[in-house]
């Protein structure tokens, strides 16, 4: 260990590089591409947003006496909520991208390896959310206008027809991708604090599918003031054209889901910056 | 250079490691070596960040792992096989670690290069073969061009040329000044392999020597004498820090006298020797040897030469 042996060692006593925010979100980038996965889920919600957007819009008949629209928790259809009939269908692939992003690592072992090169953790957490939210803003949030453009021709000449220039349309297919951006950035969040993708998934369909539901077994009052604030009914209000009597404003529903989104990843965080791996 | 103090991992009530203190220099390679379930693993994920110690500290180059701004330029790991997703082709496995530390494209064709990799570097690292993953894994410890490196079993499913290629790699690096840690089973590559060892057994740590001292030791430094004359050599070659024991009547265990010492005297007394071997333990049998005591006796330091206690004379003044 002399002092001339140190110096020969080239380049490895002269680290002028280091980890940057930068390298880390360009880290992740190609870590998303680089994956099969990533192209598949991508792709699935594409191809979900826009067939079921485009069949509800074909197959839209004006409601009747014994047929009032199953299926519209509001009940009332227009052309907006039928281009985003596939909404929670893609809801759950992108949130699962985002689990699978996260919950892939550890069960593979990959995590070691990312955390031995970004020890300081927190990086990793933050870049993967908004890589994933940002790739799924820009599809679902296309996916959406392209959806309603193409609902638009099978709605030709119905009552309820509109166009993206009418009040509220661009602002809900918009906020739609918006709230499927968030919806990644939570399934990261999930992925990140259960490190299991079956763990992560199932809690995002809970969270998001069945915990709704669960409303009924509270009393009415209670359950009148909670579920417009649960995750998924928040995040609805975001896109949805008409604002029904018990649900919050497209704004206020923003707040509020992304404030789940916001715990959820600073449960994530602590939880990362913490245990070990 | 890295150093561990004290260092401690509980969990629950069961203490992986206990209070564990060692030093890997710069220009050695320093064999880590215990049984199974000793600890080696989990220290090594401590010094790499990955698990938090319970107690005491473990540095590289004189700081935390996570406090460094560019690990992968201190310190190469390459903790378990296959810490990689094998949905990912090995060349974009490299890059997106490189990307972390703005490492440039040309330093990750290298190392693939290096690891001989050249011909699968686009293919899906899960249709990978254990040697190849080895190789995989040894290519992204070495990405930064570290001045430490710390690899866990890295010559595990390697073919006999990918052994050959680790055992120069490594004596290469520590010749250039830097500091080499790895773990090993195959006692055999590590005799050939490391200046120094630090084993553990039960998280505790059991030798802290060089491989010649280990080996020298374990052997009891002796000779084996044999002689008809036994009784009569053992006056003869007796002195102050020489040891001699005996399994039979026409044998000694010498310590503490060179062969070529024992000679001389015989000789010039008239004695006639029929063997004079210095004993040499291999690594194995004297690693063996000490885990086994660490067994038996919990956590016996391994400090002083095993010693027959029934026929040892010591003849110190």
């Amino acid at each position: 260990m002399t002092t001339s042996s140190l110096s020969e060692a080239p380049a490895a006593v002269t680290p002028v590089r280091k980890v940057t925010p930068r390298g880390v979100v360009r880290s992740e980038w190609l870590k998303f591409w680089s994956l099969r996965s990533s192209w598949i889920a991508l792709a699935a919600s594409l191809v979900v947003l826009l067939a079921f957007g485009v069949i509800a819009a074909a197959t839209y008949g004006p409601p009747t006496a014994g047929n009032s629209d199953e299926g519209m928790s509001d009940g009332s259809s227009d052309a907006v909520s039928l281009a985003l009939t596939g909404s929670p269908l893609v809801s759950l692939i992108v949130g699962s991208l985002g689990v699978l992003l996260v919950a892939g690592e550890y069960s593979t072992g990959m995590i070691r390896s990312t955390l031995t090169a970004v020890p300081r953790r927190l990086p990793v957490l933050f870049s993967k959310s908004a890589v994933v939210a940002l790739l799924v803003l820009v599809l679902t949030a296309i996916g959406a206008l392209v959806a309603f453009a193409l609902g638009a021709v099978g709605l030709d000449g119905e009552k309820i027809s509109l166009s993206l220039g009418d009040e509220g349309v661009l602002r809900s297919l918009l906020g739609f991708g918006v709230y499927m951006a968030l919806v990644a950035a939570f399934g990261v969040a999930l992925g990140a604090l259960l490190r299991s993708p079956a763990g992560g998934i199932s809690s995002l369909l809970g969270i998001l599918m069945i915990l709704p539901n669960l409303t009924s077994l509270l009393p009415d009052s209670l359950a009148d003031a909670l579920e417009p604030r649960f995750p998924s009914t928040a995040g609805e209000a975001m896109f949805s054209l008409h604002r029904s009597a018990d649900s919050l404003s497209p704004g206020a529903g923003f707040v509020v889901f992304a404030g789940w989104v916001a715990l959820a990843l600073a449960a994530a965080a602590f939880r990362l910056k913490r245990t070990d791996v | 250079m890295i150093e561990a103090r004290e260092l401690t991992k509980r969990y629950g009530d069961k203490t992986a490691v206990d209070r564990l203190s060692f030093t890997v220099k710069s220009g050695e390679v320093t064999g880590f070596l215990g049984p199974n379930g000793a600890g080696k693993s989990t220290t090594m994920r401590m010094i790499a960040g990955l698990d938090a110690p319970t107690g005491g500290s473990v540095t590289v180059n004189g700081r935390a792992y996570a406090k460094h701004p560019a690990p992968l330029h201190e310190i190469g790991t390459l903790l378990e096989a296959k810490s990689v997703h094998p949905g990912r082709s090995a060349h974009n496995h490299l890059m997106a670690l490189a990307h972390t530390h703005g490492i440039a494209r040309r330093r990750v064709d290298e190392v693939i290069e290096l690891a001989g990799l050249s011909s699968v570097a686009g293919k899906r690292v899960g249709a990978f073969s254990l040697g190849m993953g080895q190789r995989l894994g040894i290519a992204a410890a070495l990405l930064g061009d570290p001045g430490i490196v710390m690899l866990d079993e890295p010559v595990n499913g390697l073919d006999p040329e990918g052994v050959l290629w680790v055992r120069n790699l490594l004596r290469g690096m520590a010749d250039e000044g830097r500091a080499v840690m790895l773990s090993s089973h195959l006692m055999s590559e590590m005799a050939l392999i490391a200046d120094h060892l630090v084993i553990v057994g039960r998280g505790r740590l059991l030798a802290d020597t060089t491989l010649d001292d280990f080996t020298r030791t374990a052997a009891g430094g002796g000779v084996k004498v044999i002689t008809d004359q036994a009784e009569r050599l053992r006056p003869l070659i007796a002195g102050p820090d020489v040891v001699i024991t005996s399994h039979s009547a026409e044998e000694l265990v010498v310590s503490g006298r060179t062969a070529r010492e024992i000679g001389m005297i015989a000789a010039s007394h008239g004695v006639p020797l029929y063997e004079l071997t210095p004993q040499a333990a291999s690594l194995e049998t004297a690693f063996m040897d000490l885990t086994r005591d660490a067994v038996e006796y919990h956590s016996a330091p391994a400090d002083n030469a095993p010693a027959d206690n029934a026929d040892t004379y010591p003849k110190a003044a």
